[in-house]
């Protein structure tokens, strides 16, 4: 574990990138809600059949892989080549077998919920 | 018809500031590379650009004989929100991203997303029919056709032999 993520008293930390620049990372949204964690991803060009996301342990990989450019010639470009991929690390609190995914215009949506036993209740006195 | 200076493609169109960012975050990368600082990702380092110039999304321009085709990255807008308009041979796009609804957050871990308006504006190499534009926004990708004009196209002359 390095140094950095040390520091973070985070519950879903990003990983570290690949050391090859050969993915971009998209930009994220991380916020919780009493039920879970919500992550927003900025995946633009990316749709339903070209996202990837997979889970080992407690590592969720996202991979998206946008759609291959026009034929016409590139007269100038802005946006980077290569697809978005991030890795995040995830708190042992989210239910793995719950986690739900959506796509919608470039934005990718997870919700990671907390798994039941550590979601904070009343218990009733008898 | 408009002149445009050639430039290498990739730099062509960024703005000065853009080139420095962009330069500067190749360098933070190397040195995250050599110094190991692994946890901190390139969007950490995109965030400090966009606090300098605003939200900025990136525009590639396509050119096949017959249109001009304009891309221009900005994911999670509602259609509403994209104004596009065609003035003296500059292409504008602009537009708002607004905070979507927010799910009772009790805490935010990351915030990188870029929320506000932008403002590009694309000189167009050139003529184009401004009635017939078309645009489309697909998977948070804007993607706007523009015919070229008659008199911009590529003409064939033939030669008589005599």
């Amino acid at each position: 574990m390095n140094a950095v993520v040390q520091q973070e008293d985070k519950s879903v930390r990003p990983q570290p990138v690949d050391a090859a620049r050969e993915f971009v990372t998209p930009q994220v949204n991380i916020v919780e809600n009493p039920d879970g964690y919500v992550l927003e991803a900025e995946l633009p060009g990316v749709n339903k059949e070209g996202l990837e996301i997979s889970q080992e342990d407690n590592v969720l990989t996202i991979v998206g892989r946008r759609q291959p450019g026009p034929a016409a010639s590139l007269l100038y470009r802005e946006s980077r080549t290569g697809d978005f991929r991030r890795v995040f690390e995830l708190d042992p609190s989210i239910d793995s077998a719950k986690i739900a995914a959506r796509i919608e215009q470039g934005i990718l949506t997870l919700s990671l919920p907390k798994a039941e036993k550590v979601k904070p209740r009343k218990i009733a006195v008898s | 018809m408009t002149l445009t200076r050639w430039q290498r493609p990739e730099l062509w169109g960024l703005s000065p500031v853009r080139r420095v960012a962009t330069l500067r975050d190749d360098l933070d990368n190397l040195f995250n590379l050599a110094f190991g600082r692994l946890g901190e990702s390139p969007a950490d380092t995109d965030r400090g650009d966009q606090l300098l110039e605003g939200w900025f999304p990136a525009v590639d321009m396509y050119e096949d004989k017959d249109t001009l085709l304009v891309k221009a990255e900005l994911p999670g807008m509602r259609k509403e929100n994209i104004d596009i308009s065609l003035h003296d041979g500059f292409l504008t796009l602009s537009g708002e991203r607004k905070q979507e609804q927010k799910h009772e957050a009790t805490g935010t871990y990351r915030a990188e997303r870029w929320l506000g308006r932008f403002h590009r504006s694309i000189s167009l190499p050139c003529q184009v029919e401004a009635d017939k534009i078309k645009a489309t926004y697909t998977d948070g990708v804007l993607t706007v056709t523009l015919p070229k004009a008659e008199e911009a196209k590529p003409k064939q002359i033939p030669i008589t032999v005599k």
